[in-house]
């Protein structure tokens, strides 16, 4: 139960291969959610050359992906994720410290 | 040698590997197919049927060649996809189950997406290579690829994954339609997609003229193939997209040499007694109430009496109307309507475009098989479009009817009593015969008389007839040609009975002649007699005196003889003396 109330986040991350804008793009995630959300998230990481039938799922079209499943609505964030500030407005993640 | 050489040449040279689309007309006019393997672009405004005509490209690929498709739309879902085309027959979700096709919508909202950084469109590669893959197709189709522009904003990206995308599908081996929005301008599409398809392009058009749409379709280019260039119309019904070559690109139709009878035996004798060539089109042009349906009605009678099929479509009259009206004139055409032999089919020429007639003309063809076809009148299809437009849909029914060596027969109105040279639609010089029906007026009575303007390939009389309407039928008369010219009607009649009167006198005066002859005989073979009897008298006569003459001297002669023998017994006397001597 108190697992449940912690996650707040549920976080899906679509690249395929490991090219250098998955690498990034993952980098720069477990970065933020560390900074920001220590202990609320969960990530979960989808090769869709490997899992390419779950690509109509989500609606992805462009790699890499990010797509917050919870808290509803879905968003998504398309690209490396370079820019913080974007992805943080993009997942609606209100800074825990600033 | 060379020559030679170059023919050799002609004759390997390979023509460009081509998927047929499957769309009626399409086909014909792109020279079978699109360019197999490689992507087409399909752009145009909006409700100009780039969708549809996209989707049967997959749909026909599916059910008729065996090829399952992908079907990508970035506008439309896939239930509202298969719930707009359900109405065409196209049951999208049984060919989805069958495996044969694969619907997948893209759905991009960019107040859900969030850029940031480098991305590129391999997601869209994966989904669409899996859908490939999945279903081993071989058409693909993405509508509308433009959307993608819409919902991202990282041009520089979206033009570089383009590029590669297009590479992607042609080493994917599919034959590939992307729709596009029409551009503002001279561009084709708003995004310049055409720069990423440069094997074939098709432009769709929707335009409105009079109050009443026609949708185009024109091939702007095809790379490595020859094409029909023209601005083609289209229509979209409820068997889909067709596409009406205006004319078809050669003219090299099969032609026929057999004959069919008009059904009226009178007007066949004009045409050397045998009607006309089966295959050809036939125009009955004249001012109104002259009897071109009724010619018309004869002729689709003796089609069918012949047991063949007719098709009748009237433009004026209603079906019933017509059946009526020919019962007057003694012709049944209820009872091939019963055997199945004749069908008629009426509509007001407003009820739809002009295309749209075409394509209804050539289903029921289509459908029917028949051997003779009647349009009556075509000029009320001048109501729905120009001169011209009329003109080249004719010369694509007759092309088309042609082709299945269908005889057809059109009637057309024309408005002035003065016999134009040029009539009406201007398919005076596409139809191989024209007879034209015309209003012979004097003494205060108007007649009808016919003739044959031309007729190609065969003599026929030149002469004006005069055409009757009676409740017999229809019948020729021969017009009379009196010293005021051409008698017609009550003129002709009055004509006959003169000179029946004429001859009536003549008889008498041959008899009348004929018995004085006789009584001039009479006269002189009496007297011949009684001169015979002088003569024979006067040779009695004659006679008596040269045999009393012949008497008197054989007489004569006889008395000689007598003297003679005396003297001579004399003689005798002395003889026998002598003797007795010795």
């Amino acid at each position: 139960m108190e697992l449940d109330e912690v996650i707040k986040y549920e976080l899906r991350l679509y690249v395929a291969g490991k090219t250098a804008k998955s690498v990034t793009a993952l980098t720069n995630l477990k970065k933020y959610c560390e900074e920001h959300l220590k202990g609320q998230y969960v990530i979960e990481v989808i090769d869709l050359l490997q899992q390419p039938q779950l690509a109509e799922g989500d609606q992805i079209f462009a790699i890499p992906t990010l797509v917050r499943k919870v808290p509803e609505p879905i968003r998504k964030i398309i690209g490396d994720l370079s820019n913080e500030e974007k992805v943080l407005v993009g997942l609606n993640i209100i800074p825990v410290s600033k | 040698m060379t020559k030679l050489h170059k023919k050799q040449q002609l004759i390997t040279f390979e023509q460009l590997p081509k998927t047929p689309t499957g769309i009626t007309g399409l086909d014909e006019i792109t020279g079978g197919g699109l360019p197999n393997g490689r992507p087409t672009l399909i752009c145009g405004e909006a409700g100009c049927g780039k969708t549809l005509m996209s989707l049967e490209f997959i749909v026909r690929g599916a059910t008729e060649f065996n090829e399952p498709g992908v079907f990508m739309a970035f506008e439309e879902k896939a239930d509202e996809l298969a719930s707009n085309v359900a109405s065409l027959g196209f049951d999208l979700i049984k060919l989805q189950d069958d495996k044969k096709l694969r619907l997948d919508h893209v759905h991009i909202d960019r107040s859900e997406i969030e850029e940031t950084g480098e991305y590129d469109l391999e997601g869209l590669f994966i989904r669409l290579g899996f859908a490939i893959d999945s279903i081993g197709a071989k058409r693909v189709v993405l509508d509308t690829l433009e959307n993608l522009f819409s919902g991202l904003s990282n041009q520089i990206i979206l033009r570089a994954e383009l590029r590669r995308l297009f590479t992607f599908l042609k080493e994917k081996g599919v034959t590939a339609i992307i729709t596009g929005e029409k551009g503002d301008g001279s561009s084709l599409t708003r995004q310049g997609l055409e720069e990423y398809v440069s094997d074939c392009v098709i432009l769709l058009d929707h335009r409105v003229v009079n109050q009443i749409s026609t949708r185009r379709l024109r091939v702007v280019k095809y790379r490595g193939t020859q094409h029909g260039t023209n601005e083609y119309p289209f229509l979209i019904d409820e068997d889909g997209i067709s596409v009406l070559p205006v004319t078809s690109l050669v003219l090299e139709k099969e032609v026929s040499s057999k004959r069919i009878s008009s059904g009226i035996p009178s007007l066949d004798s004009m045409f050397g007694g045998k009607g006309f060539f089966q295959g050809s089109s036939i125009l009955v042009s004249g001012t109104a109430g002259t009897g071109k349906t009724s010619i018309a009605a004869c002729f689709a009678n003796e089609v069918c009496n012949n047991k063949k099929k007719c098709l009748y479509f009237a433009f004026e009259e209603s079906p019933k109307q017509i059946l009526r009206n020919m019962k007057s004139i003694n012709l049944d055409l209820q009872k091939h309507i019963d055997n199945g032999l004749l069908e008629f089919h009426a509509s007001r020429p407003t009820l739809y475009g002009l295309e749209m007639h075409l394509v209804a003309i050539y289903k029921i063809i289509k459908r029917f098989k028949p051997a003779a076809v009647i349009l009556d009148p075509i000029t009320n299809l001048i109501t729905v479009g120009s001169v011209s437009e009329v003109k080249s849909m004719l010369i694509r029914l007759i092309d088309f009817l042609q082709d299945e060596q269908i005889t057809v027969m059109f009637t057309a109105l024309s408005l002035n009593t003065v016999v134009s040279e040029q009539t009406d639609e201007g398919v005076s010089s596409l139809v191989d015969t024209w007879l034209l029906v015309r209003d012979i007026e004097s003494n205060g009575e108007r007649n009808r008389g016919l003739y044959i303007m031309k007729s190609r390939g065969m003599s026929h009389s030149n002469q004006v007839r005069e055409f009757t309407i009676t409740d017999k039928g229809l019948s020729l008369v021969d017009v009379y040609l009196g010293p005021d010219g051409v008698l017609t009607g009550s003129a002709r009649e009055a004509q006959k009975l003169r000179e029946k009167t004429g001859v009536a006198l003549r008889e008498f005066a041959i008899s009348r002649k004929d018995k004085e002859i006789l009584r001039r005989r009479m006269m002189l073979e009496s007297k011949i007699a009684s001169l015979q009897a002088e003569f024979e008298s006067t040779e009695e006569e004659l006679n008596k005196i040269y045999l009393e003459e012949e008497l008197k001297q054989n007489i004569i002669e006889r008395n000689r003889q007598e003297i003679t023998d005396i003297r001579r017994g004399n003689a005798d006397t002395l003889k026998s003396k002598s003797k007795s001597k010795k």
